[in-house]
């Protein structure tokens, strides 16, 4: 388990450098000037002098390679640097906006699963049936359609025509930040989170589905039919631990899904997330912002399938007794 | 019907068929014949063994009797237990209560549970716990194994599992389904053993074999199946000597074929379900061969205390 968990730290590491300079290259070859998208629009009004301080300033006079180093090794003293276009440091604008999303992600992440979960299942025991039909045909209805598409139309049914929910932002409009209660970020939260869990539930179910026609097809299956079981119990003793692993394995590795699907609603919804400041980030060219923010995904993606892992041989007996003896 | 004729049999097959739908192009859709008109019986205490070739479809017969043939499956035919025609319903109560199923490998053990746990589902009456510990003793399986999952058995620990599964549930018939295959000598016989312990104990055991042998050893009955259908079933006593007591010429070549008596090849090969001759199955392959038997498919028949499906046989 040990050798395991360094192999993948290993693995992590080197991805995340070569992550880093591949960001970093990318945007140097931006055609955006970070020092006009630093200014805004008021150009015009900055002198060449106050440009070059500026650059000077922000380090942004200096060759690429140069700068790349120095931002890396103040990364590894533990400072981020600081965000251009919020103008603190990269860790409080992530940390903040973190939690944001964190909290739109969970729910979708939970929602979809469960569902995800329930709806395969119930369509794998009825295999071939209207209700598996119906399930599949909504599943790959879903899994085509694009989230920014969905949340649009989320938008005009739920909060424009039926006025069930606020069209967007994270806390209401016009309310001192003191004063806006959970209920209030709850519900802001509902409409990007459903919209979120919508588009992720097709993934667990197909997927629930498949593992669980082909376990009801086993010769295990066949043998506990033999044995007189039949409908629920079967699934219970049978289906269920035998399908649960893969579902939650393809749950947890779904985490890269989940940040993409995030940027995509955040921007529908206004929704002050991290998906919001990546935009913004790359639009505007603020390199550390970006970077910071493709770190914290990328480590967020990897624990995601670490823990798949880890759940995998924890569960799965075949690997946990392989191992040990 | 033959040795024990007062007794009801505990269980009766009457001209089972089993076919299935198949699609061979988008919308044709033809049915395939796997088990034609077979017939067997079987009595308590008597072990019967089906035999025939691997993937002849025999293992369709205990799925049959089980009522768990798949979807795109249909069969007809009487199929009795305890003198009582079955159906479907009927079926779904006497699985695993009355009847048994003992499988080829540990693959039919659900890989994720405990073999003592799975052994105790099979239980129905009195304490699951303690019923399948005093059959695990039985067969010397010590505590230790109850909590190993199927791929951590050996060999030999696998089969007395799921012999084990059999014996807890209390059933009355009992079908192996090939129990014995790669087997070496020592593990055929101890398997073997585990049949004629559970027919002395007053069940019925039904052998689904390729292993003429093996059956030989331990059968009261033999059934031989040839192209879906059985083309005899003799006693075991009449499997001696050049076979003369033999009724059926592929029966009478398949004992001729084993390596003690003589290892005479038997040309040709079984007709596959979907090219079956018209008249005897076995017509294009048998030397007593007449132009009646081309024309119409033999019944079985009663020929001295055996069935036979031959219009010839004596
Ligand atoms: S019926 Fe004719 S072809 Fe068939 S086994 Fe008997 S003799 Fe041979």
């Amino acid at each position: 388990m040990i050798a395991f968990l360094c192999k993948k730290l290993l693995r992590f590491a080197t991805l995340l450098i070569a992550l880093c300079v591949l960001s970093f290259w990318l945007v140097s070859y931006s055609p955006l000037d970070p020092i006009q998208a630093y200014v805004g629009a008021d150009m015009t009004r900055v002198s060449l002098e106050q440009r070059e301080a500026i650059a000077e300033y922000w380090g942004l006079n200096k060759p690429p390679v140069e700068r790349f180093l120095h931002w890396g090794s103040a990364l590894v003293q533990g400072d981020m640097g600081t965000s251009m276009i919020f103008r603190r440091p990269v860790a409080d604008v992530i940390g903040e906006r973190f939690m944001a999303s964190l909290a739109l992600m969970s729910m979708a992440w939970l929602f979809s699963g469960i569902l995800g979960f329930v709806l395969g299942a119930i369509a794998g025991m009825k295999q071939d049936t209207w209700v598996d039909r119906l399930m599949k045909w909504y599943c790959f209805t879903l899994a085509s359609t694009p989230t920014f598409w969905l949340g649009m139309l989320m938008v005009i049914v739920f909060a424009v025509w039926l006025g069930w929910f606020p069209v967007g932002l994270g806390v209401p409009a016009g309310v001192l930040a003191e004063q806006v209660t959970l209920a209030d970020r709850l519900y802001h939260l509902i409409l990007p989170a459903l919209t979120l869990s919508i588009l992720g539930v097709a993934n667990v179910a197909l997927h629930t589905r498949q593992k669980l026609v082909d376990i009801l097809a086993s010769d295990y299956v066949l043998f506990a039919r033999a044995r007189g079981e039949k409908g629920f119990l079967l699934f219970w003793r049978h289906g269920l631990r035998n399908v649960a692993i893969p579902a939650i394995t393809i749950q947890f590795a779904s985490f890269s899904e989940l940040i993409g699907g995030t940027v995509l609603a955040e921007q529908v919804f206004s929704y002050p997330g991290l998906g919001q400041a990546t935009v913004q980030a790359g639009l505007r060219s603020d390199l550390p912002l970006l970077l910071g923010i493709v770190i914290c995904s990328a480590l967020f993606v990897f624990i995601g399938n670490l823990v798949a892992d880890i759940i995998y041989r924890l569960v799965d007996p075949r690997i946990r007794k392989g191992e040990s003896a | 019907m033959t040795t024990q004729s007062g007794e009801t049999p505990l269980l009766e097959v009457q001209d089972l068929c089993v076919s299935f739908v198949q699609y061979t192009s988008c919308l044709r859709q033809s049915t395939l014949q796997v088990i034609n008109n077979l017939s067997v019986s079987i009595y308590p205490g008597e072990i019967v063994a089906v035999v025939g070739s691997s993937g002849s479809g025999k293992s369709l017969l205990a799925h049959a009797v089980l009522g768990i043939l798949p979807g795109n499956a249909s069969f007809s035919g009487v199929i009795s237990y305890d003198g009582q025609a079955l159906s479907p319903k009927r079926q779904a109560e006497l699985r695993g209560r009355e009847i048994a199923l003992i499988p080829q490998s540990v693959n039919y053990l659900d890989p994720l549970m405990r073999v003592g746990k799975q052994v105790q589902t099979s239980v129905h009456a009195g304490n699951p716990r303690s019923r399948q510990r005093e059959v695990f003793e039985r067969y010397q399986l010590s505590p230790d194994v109850d909590k190993l999952f199927p791929f951590q058995l050996s060999g030999g620990m696998a089969r007395r599992v799921l012999v084990s599964t059999a014996l807890v549930s209390g059933a009355r018939l009992v079908i192996a389904d090939e129990p014995t295959p790669g087997l070496d000598d020592a593990a055929v016989a101890e398997t073997l053993d585990y049949f004629r312990d559970l027919a002395d104990q007053g069940c019925g055991v039904m052998l689904i074999t390729h292993d003429i042998e093996a059956a030989l050893k331990i059968a009261d009955r033999i059934a031989v199946f040839y192209a879906g259908s059985t083309v005899e079933i003799a006693p075991v006593q009449d499997f001696a000597g050049e076979g003369e007591a033999l009724r059926h010429p592929y029966t009478k070549a398949l004992w001729r074929a084993l390596p003690q008596n003589g290892f005479e090849p038997m040309p040709g090969s079984q007709p596959l379900p979907h090219e079956l001759p018209a008249g005897c199955v076995f017509q294009p392959r048998c030397r007593q061969a007449t132009s009646e038997c081309s024309t119409e498919r033999p019944a079985m028949r009663t020929v001295r205390e055996g069935m036979v499906r031959c219009i010839h046989a004596t």
